[in-house]
């Protein structure tokens, strides 16, 4: 993997072969949404095609459903305040990466397992599957786009980088936003420390010493996470 | 998930109004406090309350100004608020010095994620994770009438106090509060009542469906823990079969009250073990007036495994129950 794809990993952008050389300018995921589209509209098209109300195939009519309950919240989301008309139901993760486009934070396990989803709450690292959006009224949300400062990554997102520390890169938003606020509050941890701190973040690749590596490379070139 | 309504309380009384009025026009019911729990709950369709679908209704907690703090009562005991984060009862000095026991179960539980969310009063009431209760069994727990786990898979079950349900009590913190003979302050239609710890938590043979005394529209609000003498000493032991990021097989909270080497009062209740924190008077009784050698830890150790009655595959939690006491009375007394 050359650094550029690193990069874009580390930056939680998706958009890693937007300047790579390349025959087209489709994205992954711009591909994997379009041809998910594709499919939906073709499974749909014999529902299309017949015009059927349900009540020719003597179905009964379409029962009337309650509206879903909304909510109307403001939050600061890497320091944009934002109002948004939540659905009550919505996790945290699911307004950030759903409404907000924020893709960062990932949904590995959606049970609060895994750490994937991990982001900042009023600082400290919180599951964003495990608590719901309206829940963050008034709160303050870092994703971990909101990591980049003037367009360069935070040190951290550097030493993850430097260190080899995402192999698949999945888990690396929530390993990131996990230490960032590690190194916040402990500028010069010990491994045990950084172990500690990260114990809520899985790898499925497994690359636990290189991770603790970069945090801990981290906190000796800039004395903290950003 | 499943479509519910947020509605958020202002005091604790609102919230048992809430959930009254709800439950008046047929709506399901489920209180939040963390959510950490109960939202994989809901996502799984697994009922919070025996027979009680998924929620309709979710009463938000974390609105209750004041329920997340930790007063200092006269004498230096302290009232912790149901909401308190596990994280801030963790690092509370004030409970890290008087009450090392509380501090180290809170610490012990989940990760760094869930202690920020997860308060004290979801860690005492949280469902059971039995993996037949939790993946859709109709358990006695999700208001059924059986429990797989007798001719099923065992090895995470209780060795004490079991039947007709054998789940153990998933709480770090339960067996510490009944260690520390904290109480309980539950709010409800009815207006409030206060009762031991020990009085909270119920046997399955009690009752099969709940694993405490609340009521649907009943409100864990507060703990009170009394302050201890200074010669009071305790500490909380967890054995996972990992070593992060679980529940206990066996935990052990152990309360001494030392005269130099000489033990005059002791509290032991162990976690993992039972379907309620479970409180070994017997090998107590063993401890109080008597110095504390190696030997007379062997001796309580074996006292407090004697009433064991392990299932098919979780005999082994038996030795380990005996060496997690003996080791933590020597250290603690050391």
């Amino acid at each position: 993997m050359d650094r550029k794809d690193k990069q874009a990993e580390t930056t939680g952008s998706d958009a890693a072969s937007s300047d790579a050389p390349s025959t087209t300018d489709l994205s992954r995921r711009d591909f994997l949404e379009g041809t998910g589209a594709a499919l939906v509209v073709a499974g749909a098209t014999p529902t299309f095609a017949s015009a059927d109300d349900g009540t020719a195939r003597g179905n009964r009519p379409v029962q009337q459903v309650a509206p879903v309950p909304t909510t109307a919240i403001t939050l600061t989301v890497n320091g944009t305040r934002r109002t948004i008309q939540a659905q009550d139901r919505w996790t945290l993760n699911e307004l950030l990466r759903d409404q907000l486009q924020l893709i960062g934070s990932k949904i590995g396990c959606n049970r609060g397992e895994c750490g994937a989803c991990t982001v900042l709450l009023d600082g400290e690292p919180v599951y964003s599957c495990s608590t719901l959006a309206v829940w963050a009224d008034g709160r303050s949300v870092v994703t971990v786009e909101g990591l980049e400062r003037n367009g360069e990554v935070s040190p951290l997102q550097q030493a993850f980088m430097d260190y080899n520390a995402p192999q698949c890169g999945f888990c690396t938003p929530g390993q990131l936003m996990a230490a960032t606020a590690l190194l916040e509050r402990n500028s010069s941890p010990t491994d045990g420390e950084v172990r500690e701190a990260l114990v809520g973040n899985l790898c499925r690749c497994s690359n636990y010493n290189s991770i603790v590596e970069a945090v801990l490379a981290a906190a000796q070139t800039s004395g903290g996470a950003r | 998930m499943k479509t519910f309504a947020n509605r958020n309380a202002r005091s604790v009384q609102e919230a048992v109004q809430l959930a009254q009025s709800a439950r008046a026009d047929g709506q399901s019911v489920s209180f939040a406090g963390g959510g950490t729990d109960l939202l994989q709950l809901v996502k799984d369709r697994v009922p919070n309350r025996p027979g009680s679908p998924a929620p309709d209704v979710l009463i938000n907690l974390k609105t209750i100004p004041g329920m997340d703090s930790i007063e200092g009562g006269s004498g230096g005991g302290l009232t912790v608020g149901g909401l308190v984060s596990l994280s801030a009862l963790a690092s509370d000095v004030r409970v890290r010095q008087r009450f090392a026991v509380l501090a180290e179960a809170a610490e012990s539980v989940g990760t760094p994620q869930i202690r920020n969310v997860g308060t004290v009063a979801g860690n005492l009431v949280q469902r059971p994770w039995c993996w037949y209760y939790r993946n859709g069994f109709p358990c006695y727990k999700a208001g059924g009438n059986r429990c797989f786990s007798i001719a099923g898979e065992n090895q995470l079950h209780a060795i004490f106090g079991g039947g007709p349900s054998y789940i153990v009590h998933p709480s770090d913190l339960a067996p510490a509060m009944v260690a520390l003979g904290a109480s309980f302050r539950v709010v409800g239609p009815g207006g409030e009542r206060v009762l031991p710890a020990a009085d909270f938590f119920v046997s399955p043979r009690v009752d099969a469906e709940h694993e405490n005394v609340l009521t649907d529209d009943e409100v864990l609000a507060s703990v009170e823990i009394q302050a201890q003498p200074s010669s009071v000493r305790s500490t909380y032991h967890k054995v996972m079969d990992r070593e992060a990021w679980t529940h206990a097989l066996v935990s052990a909270a152990v309360v001494l009250d030392m005269s130099g080497d000489v033990c005059r009062q002791a509290r032991i209740v162990l976690g993992g073990v039972a379907p309620v924190p479970w409180r070994v008077a017997e090998a107590e009784r063993l401890l109080a007036g008597q110095r504390i050698t190696a030997e007379l830890a062997a001796q309580v150790a074996a006292a407090a495994v004697a009433g064991a009655r392990p299932l098919a595959k979780n005999a082994y939690k038996v030795p380990l129950t005996r060496g997690v006491v003996e080791r933590t009375l020597v250290a603690l007394a050391g």
